[in-house]
Parts: structure tokens; sequence; C-alpha cells
């Protein structure tokens, strides 16, 4: 598991060499892509047998979405339509030639200026009142990534949107790399988490993971981590167009639809984005320690505390998944050397009837064997990196409430200069100096505007919150929900197989004579 | 009685069990109960207390006896190990301030349990040794073993000290050379010739299978205790948890704590049913090799004795001598090929229904554990389901 660890994306050694390696030409491998069926209740997609680079027969789950109020793209799925003959290869099962990514045949225009904050606040209220009865179901998969390029290989993860509507199903292709969705990520937190959203995180960076892709290692680890990768991807993106608020974003539009995207450069970890980002980060944990916040709403103290209390509890038991994943592959390994082991047995044994038996249990071993397997496999995706990723998500929570408390801490700060700034106004009103009195009454109604402002702010980042964490709860209870349920029904599954397989053995276990 | 051997002819002229053991600081005191109806005996029923050095004291007794080398010897009961359970037990005591009391209540229940699985097995095994003896027609005669069921103070066999454990490393050092060497001559007679083969290779499988079911089985039971911890902190974000789905943790928490358990009997039995079966089969498949060494051994003096004969009548020199050291080395040679023959045969029954019997037992015993398993599942499922 040891390759599996996701080093911190700051100061990763070798970092230079990863991008000189990125520039590629010519196409490797072609993806087959999925087909979700229309049912918006929890699809089971046709496994693919995608060429190159994947896990032998995982599941792919996709968290669907339940009917979705908004009806943010009743307009949009009217432009957006693919011809039938393109939609051919894309519906079809099993290897096809390259898919070239379908444009739209119109360009969507964002819906929101980038204007004032004051002009985004209004937009964002009105696109949260509306609730307009158009039902619209977006369902999202990343599928298997295909890699570009022969010496500088990248890997290009597909990505569909199907938006289904009463009437009609749409379905886009586009691709992606990694970067591409770190990019994405980036953009979304710089503009919405100082104001109080809750903005999924990015999976994260790994280079160890990455280069033995890259360097054409087609073993069973780099094909686990390609697997891992497509399934968080697949993840965020969910999570970030279920957010009403940044389904409207246009840079989420214009990921989720058009077919280039200026490549993300700033998101690599020593790039001079990269060091801010580091010094940021380093400046945020100083200045948390120094803010002393008066909280005189009770409801965020609660909160705040039971966000702690769900992290330190989501944490340790995301360890404990994690360890028996750990433990399971390991009986799984162990279960099969006792099986080969027992049909040697089965071999050398001289009594007829046991020498069978013993060959039969070999058999049955082998094949609890991969029982086990695609239980751990089951423990992993379903469970524990559901775990994971609220571990990160409750890290923005806590993130968002900083932010509160920084835009408190501004609000202070300006009151207080305002008041000595007044201060300094008085004693000037007897030092006779009109030019000095002036400026410092111009200056003290532009800090009076300040302070308004900061109030407002607070108001609204606190406003924005307690909607926000009222909306993460919603989703939380339902991931976990439908988790907690598909996991169970993998865990029933398992023993299902078990007592398959042992009644047919009991029979052959009594015939010894 | 212990579930590795069958077909102990349970016969009223002398049985033999443990019916009680006590485990003090280092050492296991067993108490070895007999029903006897023979006159050897002076009560009819006695007890008597042992440890585990008198039983190693009557093993090595009937190894050393000449007469007894036609016979493969009932292995002798491993040591009792409870020194990796101690540890463990040591080392949650120290670890105690480190989690949640009612972590610690649970941790020390399990290590308890395994203490008691640990002890439960140990007295099995030395159980099994005894009964083997009792079974035996020639055996259960030994003069040694009456005085190991009736004598009732100790036996005063004191542990080897070092210079005899020297001793015996060297005797096994040159027994195994020697082995090599008597095995390399071939024999004339099938039987034996085949048996050599078959044993030499089974033994060496059994070997294997027992390490690696071993470690399939501490998987197995890590597993389970990874289960146990994930029902714990389920508990807690269950009882922590305001919304809706502290139902679910709470429900799922109650429920792998179940399965766990389950699971946990599952190692046992694997455990109990597998690995105990083919560790006792390795010592009984290394006491079977070991006969076939001394008739080995045997046919080799009897060859050399007629060689010594040949050279003898050849000179005209120490005939007579010659003559009866030749006869002597036939009669043991053919006491031995005699009663082993039938040893052998034995063995293979045994083995046969030891291993019907525990694969059997094993298959029931997982079919058990796996519906039990499903039923708490689909239960589980059932309420969760129709709560959403």
């Amino acid at each position: 598991m040891a390759a599996e660890m996701e080093p911190p994306p700051l100061g990763d050694a070798g970092q230079t060499d990863f991008r000189e390696i990125e520039d590629g030409e010519g196409f490797f491998v072609s993806t087959v892509t999925t087909l979700e069926s229309p049912e918006p209740s929890s699809p089971d997609p046709p496994s693919m047998p995608a060429e190159g680079i994947s896990t032998n027969g995982p599941k792919q789950e996709d968290i669907s979405l339940d009917d979705d109020p908004e009806d943010l793209f009743a307009e949009a799925t009217e432009e957006v339509s693919l011809d039938s003959p393109e939609r051919e290869p894309i519906l079809s099962d099993g290897p096809s030639p390259a898919i070239t990514p379908v444009t739209p045949t119109a360009m969507l225009t964002p819906r929101m200026g980038l204007g004032t904050a004051e002009m985004f606040e209004r937009s964002l209220d009105e696109i949260e009142e509306d609730d307009s009865g158009d039902t619209f179901d977006m369902h999202i998969a990343v599928s298997d990534p295909e890699k570009v390029g022969t010496f500088n290989t990248v890997l290009m993860y597909s990505y569909i949107k199907t938006s289904m509507t009463i009437f009609s199903k749409n379905e886009t292709t586009v691709r992606r790399r990694f970067s591409d969705f770190l990019g994405l990520h980036s953009k979304l937190a710089s503009r919405y988490l100082h104001i109080g959203y809750i903005v999924p995180p990015a999976p994260e960076k790994s280079i160890v993971g990455m280069t033995k892709v890259k360097v054409g290692k087609e073993d069973l680890s780099s094909a686990e981590f390609v697997e891992k990768r497509r399934s968080a991807l697949e993840r965020y993106l969910m999570r970030t167009v279920k957010h009403p608020i940044l389904l409207k974003d246009p840079d989420v539009m214009m990921f989720l639809e058009s077919s280039e995207l200026p490549r993300a450069v700033s998101t690599q970890a020593l790039s001079g984005a990269g060091i801010l980002r580091m010094v940021n980060k380093a400046a945020d944990a100083v200045n948390k320690m120094t803010i002393k916040m008066n909280e005189s709403d009770a409801w965020f103290e609660e909160k705040h505390q039971q966000f702690e209390n769900l992290d330190l509890q989501l944490r340790k038991l995301h360890a404990s998944v994690e360890c028996l994943v750990c433990h399971r592959k390991e009986l799984s390994v162990n279960t099969a050397s006792f099986a080969k082991s027992a049909a040697m047995l089965g071999n050398s044994e001289d009594h007829t009837a046991l020498s069978r038996a013993l060959s039969q249990l070999a058999e049955v071993e082998e094949k609890i064997d991969q029982l086990h397997q695609d239980q751990a496999y089951a423990d992993f995706y379903l469970f524990s990196e559901l775990l994971g990723d609220y571990v990160r998500l409750i890290t923005a929570v806590k993130g968002v409430f900083d932010h509160r408390m920084k835009t408190w801490s501004k609000w202070q700060d300006t009151q207080l200069l305002l008041q000595k700034k007044r201060e300094a106004e008085s004693k000037l009103q007897f030092a006779n100096k009109p030019d000095k009195l002036q400026q410092a009454q111009d200056e003290i109604k532009e800090l009076e505007g300040k302070v308004q402002q900061g109030e407002k702010d607070f108001e609204l980042i606190s406003k924005t919150i307690r909607k926000e964490v009222s909306r993460f709860e919603k989703e939380r209870v339902k991931d976990f929900k439908v988790v907690i349920i598909k996991y169970l029904e993998s865990l029933v599954q398992t023993q299902q197989q078990l007592i398959k397989y042992w009644e047919a053995f009991l029979p052959e276990a009594k015939a010894i004579a | 009685v212990s579930s590795v051997n069958v077909d102990l002819q349970t016969d009223a002229t002398l049985q033999v069990d443990i019916s009680d053991a006590l485990s003090e600081r280092d050492k296991v005191k067993f108490t070895v109960h007999t029903k006897s109806t023979l006159p050897n005996f002076k009560q009819n029923e006695f007890s008597v207390v042992r440890q585990h050095e008198e039983f190693i004291w009557l093993h090595d007794s009937f190894v050393e006896n000449e007469e007894y080398a036609g016979y493969i010897i009932p292995p002798a009961p491993p040591r009792p190990d409870f020194d990796a359970s101690r540890e463990k037990l040591q080392k949650l005591g120290e670890g105690e301030g480190s989690m949640t009391k009612e972590e610690f209540t649970k941790m020390k229940q399990e290590l308890e349990a395994e203490y008691l699985a640990i002890f439960k097995k140990t007295v099995a095994m030395h159980e099994v040794f005894l009964c083997r003896v009792a079974a035996h027609p020639v055996l259960r005669k030994d003069l040694n073993f009456h005085v190991f069921l009736e004598y009732n103070q100790d036996l005063s066999v004191r542990g080897k000290n070092k210079r005899e454990k020297m001793e015996d490393f060297f005797k096994n050092v040159v027994k195994s050379a020697d082995g090599v060497l008597v095995a390399g001559v071939k024999d004339v007679d099938d039987f034996f010739e085949h048996e050599k083969t078959f044993l030499l290779e089974y033994h060496n499988r059994v070997k294997d299978a027992s390490a690696k079911s071993d470690r399939m089985i501490r998987s197995h039971k890590s597993a389970a205790d990874d289960i146990n911890r994930i029902a714990s902190t389920l508990y807690t974000l269950g009882t922590q948890d305001s919304t809706d789905v502290c139902k679910f943790f709470l429900k799922v928490s109650e429920l792998f704590e179940k399965t766990r358990k389950i699971e946990a009997r599952v190692a046992a039995d694997e455990d109990l049913k597998l690995a105990d079966l083919l560790k006792y089969y390795l010592r009984e498949s290394q006491a079977a090799k070991d006969l076939l060494y001394r008739r080995g051994r045997a046919l080799v003096d009897y060859e050399n004795a007629n060689k010594a004969l040949d050279r003898a009548r050849a000179k005209n020199k120490d005939v007579l001598q010659a003559e009866t050291s030749q006869q002597v080395c036939c009669q043991k040679f053919e006491k031995i090929s005699e009663s082993a023959k039938q040893e052998l045969i034995d063995f293979k029954t045994r083995r046969v229904a030891a291993f019907r019997k525990n694969l059997v037992e094993l298959a029931e015993l997982e079919l058990k554990h796996a519906k039990g398993n499903l039923q708490l599942l689909q239960s589980c499922l059932g309420v969760l389901k129709g709560d959403t």
C-alpha cells in the first residue's frame, strides 16, 4: 500500500520532470464511454472492457443524482443535441475506435456576469429561489482514462454529462485531464470559499502513482491507481454539480461543455501560484490562532463543535476501514496460497476419495479468495473512499467557518480603525488645521462605508453558511444512507456466495469413504 | 475429547481423559482421570495431577524402548504456549490510558477469550495423546504408562538439563543423517517402498498446508478485529449525530458487533477443524516416518549381520557368534516389519476418518456461520431500507 499513499501537494521532488513530459502526440488507446440508463434511481452501468489500463472487473458505482428541483438547464437542453448517427459509437458496447469529442452545436452563454459583488449576490439569490417544476436529471460518469501520447503520456479522462428532461436525453462527452479538474477546483475555491460556500475538495495529486502509469508500467497497482483516481474524479464532479450555485458558475459550465480548455498551469505544486497557496495556508494557520471571536450566535458555536467531533470520528473510522481493506486483501492472498497448498496435499494423498475431497477443498478456497478480493474492493470503493471524501469535505466546512471568523475580524478591525480616526478627528477640531481636518473627515466617511460593508459581509456569510450547512447535512445524510445500504448489500452477496460454495463442498466431504 | 482423532476404541477396560486443568503462572496442571477394570490398578477410578514435562517423559520412554520400535509412537503434545497471549494482555494493560473504557473492556474480554481458547486446545492435545496410548493394544500395557496414570506423587521428571538437551540435539543430527542413508536403501517390499515415498512427500506437504492455513486464519482474525473497531466508532458517531443518519450508524454498529463475533468464530472453527487437524497429522506423519526409519535401520543391521555371517563362514571363525547375531537381527527386523505394516494401515484409516470428520464439520460450521451472517445482514438491511 505504500505506493498508494498520496504525498502532500507541496514540495514534491521531481516536479519539474512532471512538467516536461506533459506534451503528447497522437493517440494510444481508445476508451469506451458509458451510457447511463434513464432511470434516475441508482442505474447499473454495464461494465466496460476498456483496453490497456483497467482493474479486473470493478463495479462502477455511480452515485446518481436524485430528482433535482432546479430547472437550470431547461433552456439549455434544447440547444445541445447530438446527431443520432454520431451517437452510435458512444452507445455501442465493447471497444470502439477513438472517440472524438462531441462539441455541442451551440455554446451556452453564461447566465451570470462577473460584475460587482452586489450583482453577484442578487443573481445567486434569484437562482436559489428559482424552484420550478420541470425535473432535471444530470448524470456524470468519468469513464476509463486513455493514455495520450507515446513517450510523454498524459491521462485523459472522458467525462460525460447526461442531461435528461421528460422530453429528451442529451449527452455530451468531453475529455479532461487531471490538472483540468484541479484548475476548476482552484477557481471555485478562490471565488466561493471566502463567502461561505462549501466547495467540494478535489482529489489529491500523487506523483508516485502517476509516474508509474506514465512510465507504462501496466501492473495491478498502477491499474488500481488509475481506477481510484477515476472514481475520485467522478465523485468530485458529481458533488460539484449537485451544488446549485456552483453548477451555475461559468467555469463549471465551461468545464462541462467546451471541447478544449485552457491549460491550468497554476495547479502545479512548485509554480508561483502553488507557492502563493502555501504561503497563504501558513498565514491562515497563524491568523486562526490569534483571532478570538465573540460568538453571539449559539448556532455557530454548536455546529462548530459538532463538526469537530464528526471530523475526529470520521478520521478514526476511515483509519479502521483502511485497516480492514488491508487485512482483507491479505486474507485473499493467504487464502489463495492455502488453496494451492491444499491442492498439493490432495495430490500426494494416496487415498483416492480423500484426495479428491482435498482437491475440491482447494477449489473452494480458491473461489473464496476471489470473494475476499471482491469484498475488499467494495470495502474500499464504497466505504473507505466515502469516508475519505467526507474527511476532506469537513476540512472545507471548517475552512468556511474560519472565513466567517476572518470576515468578522476584518469588520472589527475596520471598526477599531474608524474609532481611532474619530478620536484623531476630534483632536484636530481644536488644532486649527483645516486641510488635515477635511482629510480626516473624508477618511472617516470612507471608513464608515467600509464598516457598514463589513457588517453586511459578515451577516451575508453567516446566512450563507447556515444554508450551506443545512444543504451539506442533507447531502451527507443521503450519501451515507445510500452507501451504507450498498455496502451491506455487498456483504450480503459475499455471504450468499459463501453458502453456495460450502453447500457444494459438503457432499464431497461426506463422500470420503 | 478432541475432534482430531476418531476411531479410538472406547473400551471399558481402560478409559482416560483430562477432567480438569489449572493454569498457573508458567505451568499448566492437568488432572488425568482414569477408569479401568484392569486388575493392574488398585482402584477402578482415580485421578492424578500431571504437568507437561511428565507427558514428555512418558513419550520419550516409549521412543527409547526397543520393544516398541515397530509401532507408531503417538506424537507428544506440544508445549503449552501462552506467551503470545500473555504479551498481548500485557500490552493491553499498558495501553489502557489511550482508549475508552468500553474499548478497553471489550479488548480485554477478547484477549481473555483467546487465552481460554488456547488453554482448551492444549488440554485437548494432551488428552488426545493419552487416549491414543490407551487405545493402542500394546502401549496401553506399558508399565510407565500405568505409573503415569496411577502414581499420585510427583514423578520427579525434571525437565532435561542443558547437557541432556545437547545430547538430544546431537542424537537428532545423527538420526537425520542416518535417516538419509537408510532411506537410500531400496526396499524389496513394495508396500514399504511405496509408504516411504508417500510419507516423505505427504509430510512436507502437510507442513506447508499447516503453515499456510495458520496464516490465512490469522488474517481472518485481524479482519474480525477491524470490524470490532469499526463497530465502536460507528456507535460513537451514532450517538453524536443529530441527523437522520444516526439511526443508520447505530443499527450498523449493532450489526457489526454481531457479525464480527461470527467472523471470529469462523476463524476459531477453521483453526480447530483445519489448522489443528493439519498440525496433528504433521506430527503423526513424522512419527510414521520415524517408524520407517527404525525399520530401515533394522534392515540395514540385518543385511550387515548377513554379510558378517558370510564372512565368518568363509573364514570359519566366530561362526556361532555371527549366526546368533544374524538371527537376532532377523527377528528384530521381521517383528518390526510385521507390526509396522499394520501400524501404517491403521494410520491411513485413522487419517482418512479424521479428515473426513473434520472436513464435514468444517463445511457444516462454515455454512452455519454464513447463514447466520446472512440473516443478520438481511434483517438489518430490511430495517434500513424501510427507513429511507
